[in-house]
């Protein structure tokens, strides 16, 4: 095959599925329930973050592929698996490496979800939390298309919306979880006598 | 704790719990020896096992539960479990376990010496809360009269949970085992015996094991010569409120709910007696002739709950205790299910403000639709004795809401309470 | 008729309301997110998408079982 198109594919393909992944991470990050209001699809939104989860992994593979099939640099089977052995651009391909393998644990356990045990699949999904930060590093350090005016934009714009998700969620889970786990003190409307609870609460969302 | 008049010693063949020696060398003169079998024997086991079944014992710690039936379920489930005694009594209204610990340990420890023996458990542990350490000394001198003696068959020892309402739920205190924590465990299936560090556990009330260990040294006969026919012998009740001589009364099963109110002598006409305990129900004048046992009081929607009437004087306003108890009620859920952690705030809530009469047109009916849609869907019990007791003030007390509602509270609702609530807790 | 029960474990249940998504016609949320079951006996047509309630819920908090009749 043209090595020429083949590089294209892997250029695009790598663009295209570093924006997916982050619609992913957006998608996910956005998933509470007591911070959405009730007439929010939750369940249509969870499906789609999956959808477009396999989606990104399709274009991950394609990116994958056409990288290894193109001649003109070395990369090898073997440095798409191991991190940084690969001949051509051992750091940022290593870094591609590492967002690959991760992103492949948190997809396959999720194909895996209803064998696994609760904490695992949670365990390994917050995998995903590294992954994407790897996969940026890896779009902007290879350089080739880095230094694009429009390319730079779109890593931007990437981060912001992982970013605002992020800080969305984070104050999500705190007012989810504030009125349930501290000591409350009531008045008694009737006697005015004050009274000290404890409500436990452990309903973790993050 | 109040205190309860000691009844006269009782006579050889008739049951009754109260009025026995405390100490075990009275104890043996009374009843006997523990006569457990040395070495499994089967024909002993399968004697005892009918004397409960044909005394027709049902648990005395809320659920009535025929306790013939929980024994066969633990008996299937494997030995070298947990006798579980359940002494926490986090009814407030209650005291009838602590009088029993304190006045017959002895009994308690045979009844539950007995069933472990049946159910080839190897330990029985006594669960008294934390806070309560008259009762615990009095079990704990109890069970070293016990050793000195080598009196007991099976391993005894105390364990001191937390002092919360659900801690006392058989669920929550199998788990409080496990984990340290007293949070009931989700069960759909109620026939799957508890367990306790993989092991079956058989949890029972203070007094049912009391009644057992009656009933292994007389037979059936006695106690079912007490109570009635379909729901024999004895049980303690826990009179508080209006009353001259508030206590524990011991009175047969299937008493009108009237002639045990009277044992302890209100001093001002009755409006209305709450029954079976803060979860449970209030019940208006016009049932007070019911027969206190579960069948009966099934037929006027209530259930007989744990041993505890509470009297409410005329000069007392039904609808501001309901209010307290509601928030006691709320504030003592274990905060796992959210109907009960959201549900049981807005209940105290309505109610409280129908009691100082700021309540609208429709807090009456957002009042029934929550309790509605509260029941039952909790993990545990809890949030349906809220749901029971604040529906049957809506029913008792309705004239009190029109009042209250037109403007016209009652002068008594700022009264201080007659009802009794622990102290503010912790954690 | 063997019908399908579902069933809420309600300790672990945290008020993502995707069962309520899924199957509005048994599923219903009340005033605080929390679902309550119509315990109506599920038609056949609606089995499915019970069994997708129970497998997607974040909490795994829905089991069915089997109703007995009577």
């Amino acid at each position: 095959m043209n090595s020429t198109y083949l590089w294209y594919t892997t250029r695009a393909s790598g663009i295209v599925s570093l924006i997916l992944l982050t619609l992913t991470m957006v998608l996910g990050l956005t998933t509470t329930s007591r911070a959405r209001s009730r007439n929010w699809p939750g369940f249509a939104q969870q499906e789609i973050h999956r959808r477009i989860s396999i989606l990104a992994v399709v274009f991950l593979a394609i990116h994958v592929l056409t990288s290894i099939l193109d001649i003109y640099v070395h990369i090898g089977w073997f440095a798409i698996v191991v991190p940084f052995t690969s001949p051509y651009s051992r750091f940022w391909v290593g870094l591609g490496t590492i967002a690959l393998d991760l992103t492949v644990a948190v997809f396959v356990s999720s194909l895996l979800r209803a064998h696994l045990k609760p904490g695992t699949w949670r365990g390994i999904h917050w995998l995903a939390y590294a992954s994407w930060p790897v996969a940026l590093a890896h779009t902007f350090g290879m350089g080739t298309d880095s230094r694009e005016h429009w390319v730079i934009a779109l890593g931007a714009l990437c981060v912001l919306s992982v970013g605002l998700a992020l800080v969305w969620r984070l104050r999500a889970s705190a007012k989810r979880r504030a009125p349930l786990s501290i000591e409350t003190s009531h008045e008694d409307p009737l006697t005015r006598r004050v009274t000290t609870a404890t409500v436990r609460g452990d309903r973790d969302d993050a | 704790m109040t205190h309860s008049a000691s009844p006269a010693p009782p006579r050889g063949d008739v049951h009754q719990l109260l009025g026995h020696p405390s100490d075990l060398r009275g104890h043996l003169e009374a009843h006997g020896p523990l006569n457990v079998a040395l070495y499994r024997n089967s024909s002993w086991e399968q004697s005892l096992v009918t004397s409960i079944e044909a005394s027709g014992l049902a648990g005395r710690g809320g659920g009535a539960f025929p306790t013939s039936i929980k024994l066969a379920l633990a008996r299937r489930a494997g030995s070298g479990g947990t006798v579980v005694v359940n002494a926490m009594e986090s009814e407030p209204a209650s005291d009838k376990d602590k009088l029993l610990l304190t006045r017959a340990p002895h009994l308690v420890l045979d009844g539950a010496q007995y069933l472990a023996v049946l159910c080839g458990a190897d330990r029985i542990a006594v669960c008294i809360p934390i806070g309560r350490d008259a009762v615990a000394a009095a079990v704990g001198h109890a069970m070293a009269e016990r050793a000195a003696h080598r009196y007991a068959r099976v391993r005894e020892e105390i364990v001191r949970p937390p002092d919360r309402f659900v801690a006392g739920e058989e669920s929550a205190l199998a788990n409080w085992f496990d984990s340290g924590l007293s949070l009931p465990v989700f069960r759909p299936d109620k026939g799957t015996p508890l367990r306790i560090a993989r092991r079956p556990a058989l949890v029972h009330n203070t007094e049912t094991l009391a009644h057992v260990a009656l009933i292994a040294r007389h037979g059936p006969g006695p106690f079912r010569g007490r109570g009635m026919t379909e729901e024999p012998g004895t049980c303690l009740v826990t009179i508080s409120g209006a009353v001259a001589h508030p206590g524990v009364v011991e009175v047969d099963r299937g008493t009108p709910l009237s002639d045990i109110a009277r044992l302890s002598q209100p001093v001002e006409p009755v409006q209305a007696l709450l029954v079976g305990g803060y979860g449970g129900m209030w019940v208006g004048p016009e049932h007070f002739d019911t027969p206190y046992a579960s069948i009966t009081l099934r037929t006027i929607g209530a259930a007989a709950g744990v041993g505890v009437i509470v009297v409410l004087g005329e000069s007392s306003c039904g609808l501001a205790e309901s209010a307290r108890i509601a928030r006691y009620l709320a504030d003592q859920s274990s905060g796992q299910c959210g109907p009960c952690v959201y549900g049981l705030p807005a209940i105290a809530d309505e109610l409280a403000l129908l009691a100082r009469g700021q309540g609208n047109g429709d807090s009456v009916a957002r009042l029934h639709r929550r309790l509605r849609e509260v029941n039952g869907r909790g993990a545990c019990r809890h949030p349906d004795g809220a749901v029971s007791l604040a529906r049957s003030a809506l029913a008792v007390f309705a004239t009190d809401i029109a009042a209250h509602g037109r403007g016209e509270p009652c002068s008594h609702w700022r009264k201080l309470t007659t009802l009794r609530f622990p102290r503010p807790i912790g954690s | 008729m063997s019908a399908l029960r579902i069933t809420v474990d309600p300790v672990a249940c945290a008020a993502y309301g995707y069962c309520a998504e899924i199957l509005p016609e048994a599923i219903s949320l009340d005033e605080w997110g929390y679902p309550i079951i119509n315990d109506r006996p599920l038609p056949a047509e609606l089995i499915a998408l019970a069994k997708r309630a129970a497998r997607d819920c974040p909490k795994r908090a829905i089991t069915l079982r089997e109703r007995r009749s009577g």
